[in-house]
């Protein structure tokens, strides 16, 4: 088929393509909870969810704090025959700190603690003036991109069905005894769960889009 | 369907936030992520990355993944070894995860990343939703492979009693870690888009 042929001046602003297929579509108001999905694949192309970017932000600080708290307090401590042995979430990434293997102790604490750390910062970056009905702060595009591409590297829920694994692999060995880190660290999957409900990219891409 | 695409119009889509720009464009004017038109040399960083993460199963699976010291006897456990022990100590369903999460979907997305991108040069099918679906799931699952790297730093961590037992990783934590992830980024640049166009037809 042949399409038409757009001009090098014409407005293109009222076109979506979709992201996994490529297919034009031509991008209409929906109303508040409405989804748009590709004609062809299926992918939800729009989804606004207007007037959540302050539900985000206060999950975000939630979900800061938590992690802050899981870092500081002790997270798993194990007793047998008299002897006991306790860890922070710090010495869990530090478990692989000796010889070669450094750079996986670097990579582990990066999955589990900073990026999710990073994530929320740059959606608190983001949202804040949108929330208040103020245009985007300088670079917000860029945090809020990095914000969606550093998402399948942030593991903190991978990391505590971890620990599940771990405490069952222990279980015959030794009592296990859960430190406040563990419960900060079980919260803040659910906040993160219950941030990721509220999050529209598509709402948020077209409020850092209005200048 | 014959849909009209942004290639067919002679424009480009952006993949990160879905604008529609002119093709002579080389980044999104509005999330500033970069603007590429639906190729298969994409194909290429697929197969980089799909055959470092194989190389790296490889020792993943060979070499031990834990040291255990029990009142100075060391056992070595690999990734396979680890499951199986699980299983005869009764523990049937997390020997399963684990079995499932360092086995299973390891090799699955090396099957499915490699048949999705031999079977983009053939463009015989009706519609690629299943092809789709496939990729999502891949893109879905393949992070909780990572599970069992967690399990070693927090066992490591945690069982250092000394003489009674202590465990230590083993190299294949980080083969199994880097497999992980060079998969992950095998997957990422999968470009869905040549799902539908594919690499004969993607001049026109």
């Amino acid at each position: 088929m042949t399409g038409p042929v757009f001009q090098q001046d014409q407005d293109l602003s009222g076109l979506i393509a979709c992201p996994r297929c490529d297919v034009l579509h031509r991008a209409e108001e929906l109303a508040d909870g409405q989804r748009a999905r590709c004609a062809r694949c299926g992918t939800v192309l729009m989804w606004p969810r207007e007037g959540a970017f302050l539900h985000v932000v206060a999950f975000s600080f939630t979900g800061m704090i938590l992690m802050i708290g899981a870092i500081f307090f002790p997270f798993l401590e194990i007793a047998a025959r008299g002897l006991s042995h306790k860890s922070s979430i710090f010495g869990v990434a530090m478990a692989f700190s000796d010889g070669f293997l450094a750079p996986l102790a670097f990579a582990v604490l990066t999955m589990i603690v900073a990026l999710p750390i990073f994530r929320f910062a740059a959606l608190i970056y983001t949202l804040w003036p949108l929330a208040n009905g103020r245009p985007a702060y300088r670079h917000a595009a860029t945090a809020f991109r990095l914000v969606q591409e550093l998402q399948p590297w942030a593991m903190a829920e991978i990391f505590i069905i971890g620990t599940a694994v771990a405490l069952v692999k222990i279980g015959g060995l030794a009592t296990v005894s859960l430190g406040p880190a563990f419960w900060a660290f079980c919260v803040l999957i659910i906040v993160i769960a219950l941030k990721n409900s509220f999050v529209s990219d598509w709402t948020i891409w077209k409020a850092i889009g209005q200048k | 369907m014959n849909a009209l695409t942004a290639t067919d119009a002679g424009l480009v889509g952006c993949t990160r936030c879905g604008l529609v720009w002119h093709q002579d464009e080389s980044h999104c004017g509005r999330c500033g992520a970069h603007l590429h038109v639906v190729n298969s040399h994409g194909l290429q960083a697929v197969w980089a990355w799909w055959i470092a993460g194989l190389v790296f199963y490889i020792p993943a699976n060979l070499l031990p993944m834990l040291v255990t010291t029990t009142l100075g006897h060391a056992q070595k456990n690999t990734i396979v070894g680890g499951a199986i022990e699980l299983w005869k100590h009764h523990n049937y369903g997390v020997a399963l995860i684990v079995f499932g999460a360092s086995i299973m979907i390891p090799i699955g997305k090396f099957i499915a990343v490699a048949y999705l991108a031999i079977t983009v040069g053939n463009e015989n099918r009706r519609g690629g939703a299943p092809h789709l679906h496939m990729l999502e799931v891949v893109e879905f699952i393949g992070r909780w492979s990572m599970i069992d790297v967690f399990v070693v730093a927090i066992l490591s961590a945690l069982v250092q009693l000394g003489f009674v037992a202590s465990i230590h990783p083993g190299p294949a934590a980080a083969s199994f870690a880097l497999s992980v992830a060079f998969t992950m980024l095998s997957a990422q640049s999968f470009d869905p888009r040549l799902i539908w166009r594919g690499i004969n037809r993607e001049k026109r």
